[in-house]
């Protein structure tokens, strides 16, 4: 377990694996960060835009602006989940391989 | 955040702590309010918890290590997860009080669905996974992974316990008021029938009995609502707009309906909430267990995706919902009648339909939905559903509570590792069985607290003393056991003396004339100052102990990321 640990340490594709893996949870964490202070913040300070009625009709802005920080967490974890399961997984199988 | 807290009880449960006792009483033992007893109901009650018992007697014909008992064996499959989770999440206060405060007062709803649903990418982008490396039973597994087993895990069993009695006590009166108002039972009995179910539940079946209570339960919920929301949206023939026209021509708010009310007033009580209800999800101790019943990682993963589209989609048909509410419990009926309406304070205001004035207060908005638009049978399925809901969620939680006692306080702390399978899983049934019987006592003493309040506590104390200590101890290699005890305590201690001190239990419990801490929501203070405690009392650790922590690292970080190791790996 010890020779292994080392033998992955000293493997670049951990380094690898590491560095585009974080990059890429750190990215998504912020974007959906971002998307939903966003919105409390319009909450906060905003509320006549989220009340504007969109075009002549009774929906206002909130409405969709809502939905769609609701969507976007679904839509970031797919992305996530897909290169993850796919392209990270198969990274880490390979460095499990050669540290055996 | 005061109006907050007011506008939440009122819509989470018949009556909360703010309502004035005499209103109170006219909303839940009024004479006006007993309900006829509900037989389509009590038929698919009971249908239900046949069945359930029936599912607990299985599995726990197969439940025989610790393995089965905390983490079903570790064979559950991602989807099987993700509706799991769900499950424990789509809990009373998301179903009823969600559909009862879009009921009330519109969009605002839609603020808290939006923060208990961005918690979930937040644990799959930087949680989930190490979590499933690291772990086997209980969060403070990994948590105290390479720190001083004794003082960690005690910080971290009191941190758990405090978030699932708050998180229990609400679901208690929840599931009281309910089974009150829809079987005409007493009070008292509801609670002990729930406290009861759970304790068999938990004891018998573990885990894997949790687990696919909860997964039934999902998806009975899921196409309930979904048939409800289709109906609703059929009557405007599926026109958003045209629902929401009437709705405004309907509620006395008009358009206010149609944008952020009085629901959060300053900008301070925003972001505390925010930060609260996002950082919350990560530190709730049920959910997660959920992750060590997962195979690997992919799982792990998958479970959250599934999970987060659950979820989400299950938020979105609370809001139409609630907003089916309005068009349908606030305008007259075929006969010029309001069959949901409380006749007498109709009368009393002259004819004109408020929502105040709704039978059973607004956290039945959803149930009489569910008549309006179904008739007597699906009223009794979405009754026996919301009840099974609060049942399962009440497992979920006693099952972690449990484990926090046997796996880390017993096995760990007391026992010092030297604990058989056996005897770590008889203290966790005797303790499920003592959680059981001091959540009937505090369902009933707690009976007029305001449910989805108590919800808020857990998840700030669930942010405040778990979230921060988990997250750095998978991501700082420099922390250590001083600062991540004292951090944790400082996190623990410091939420739960503010949201004390805080005007809804200083001032409205407690009776005080004014509250000694402006805000109910502490989060955007306590937060920070757990990690600010982590992070100061780390550095200035310079002990032999410290040293060797900060080395053991780099282990940990191997597992965490390639699951090398990893409990249950090599089983599968």
């Amino acid at each position: 377990m010890k020779e292994n640990a080392q033998r992955i340490l000293a493997n670049p594709k951990f380094q690898e694996l590491v560095q585009k893996r974080s990059a890429f949870a750190w990215t998504l964490s912020i974007a959906m960060l971002v998307i939903y202070f966003g919105f409390i913040l319009l909450v906060a300070f905003g509320k006549g835009f989220l009340g504007t009625p969109i075009g002549s009709g009774v929906t206002t802005w909130g409405i969709p602006v809502g939905l769609f920080t609701i969507i976007s967490a679904f839509i970031l974890t797919g992305i996530y989940v897909h290169r993850a399961n796919g392209e990270f997984d198969e990274l880490n199988r390979q460095i499990m391989e050669e540290s055996k | 955040m005061r109006s907050l807290v007011n506008r939440v009880g009122v819509a989470a449960v018949a009556a909360g702590a703010l309502i004035p006792a005499s209103v109170h009483a006219a909303a839940v033992e009024g004479p006006v309010q007993k309900q006829a007893t509900n037989f389509e109901a009590i038929v698919m009650f009971l249908v239900f918890v046949l069945a359930t018992l029936g599912i607990t007697y299985w599995a726990a014909r197969r439940t025989k290590s610790a393995k089965d008992f905390y983490a079903a064996g570790g064979g559950i499959t991602g989807f099987q997860n993700g509706l799991a989770i769900a499950g424990d999440y789509m809990s009373a206060a998301s179903f009823l009080g969600i559909a009862g405060l879009v009921y009330t007062s519109g969009f605002d709803g839609l603020i808290f669905s939006v923060g208990w649903l961005v918690g979930w990418p937040i644990i799959l982008f930087l949680v989930a996974e190490r979590l499933r490396n690291l772990g086997k039973y209980t969060f403070a597994d990994v948590a105290s992974y390479r720190f001083q087993q004794t003082p960690m895990r005690t910080m971290a069993a009191c941190g758990s316990l405090a978030t699932v009695t708050f998180y229990l006590i609400a679901q208690m009166v929840g599931a009281g008021k309910l089974i009150q108002l829809l079987f005409g039972m007493d009070y008292l009995w509801a609670v002990v029938i729930v406290g009861v179910l759970m304790i068999a539940y938990v004891t018998f079946g573990g885990m894997l009995a949790t687990t696919w209570v909860q997964i039934i339960k999902a998806v009975l919920l899921l196409s309930g609502a979904s048939f409800m929301a289709f109906a609703v949206l059929a009557k405007f023939g599926f026109s958003p707009e045209a629902m929401f026209s009437t709705a405004v021509q309907v509620h006395p708010k008009a358009t206010g309906i149609m944008a952020p009310g009085a629901l959060i007033t300053d900008p301070v009580s925003a972001i505390s909430l925010g930060m609260a209800l996002m950082f919350g999800t990560a530190g709730l101790p049920h959910i997660l267990m959920r992750f060590f019943t997962v195979s690997d990682a992919k799982e792990a993963r998958k479970s959250v995706f599934y999970a987060t589209g659950f979820i989400g989609y299950f938020y979105i048909l609370t809001f139409i919902i609630g907003f089916g509410a309005i068009v349908l419990l606030l305008a007259p009926d075929a006969t010029g009648a309001y069959p949901f309406l409380d006749a007498a304070k109709l009368a009393a205001a002259g004819g004109k339909p408020n929502p105040s004035m709704i039978i059973g207060g607004s956290n039945m908005a959803a149930i009489h939905t569910a008549h309006a638009v179904g008739g007597d049978l699906f009223f009794g399925f979405i009754s026996a559903v919301a009840f099974a809901t609060i049942l399962a969620v009440v497992a979920g939680l006693t099952l972690a509570g449990a484990s926090a006692v046997s796996h880390d306080l017993y096995a760990s702390v007391i026992a010092k590792g030297r604990a058989s399978e056996h005897d770590e899983i008889r203290v966790s049934k005797i303790t499920t069985v003592v959680i059981g019987i001091v959540s009937i006592f505090l369902g009933i003493a707690f009976e007029n607290q305001n449910v989805a309040f108590m919800v808020g506590l857990a998840f700030v104390i669930a942010a405040s003393a778990n979230f921060p200590v988990l997250l750095m101890s998978m991501f700082w290699s420099r922390m250590t056991t001083r600062g991540a005890v004292l951090g944790g305590w400082i996190g623990l201690v410091s939420s739960v003396s503010l949201l004390i001190m805080g005007p809804t239990v200083w001032k409205s419990v407690l009776g005080n004339p004014a509250a000694l801490f402006p805000y109910d929501n502490p989060g955007v203070f306590t937060i920070p100052l757990s990690f600010l405690a982590i992070w100061f009392f780390s550095i200035t650790d310079n002990s032999k102990a410290a040293q060797d922590e900060r080395e053991a690292y780099k282990a940990q970080y191997i597992r965490s990321q390639t699951g090398l190791g990893a409990e249950g790996a090599s089983a599968h």
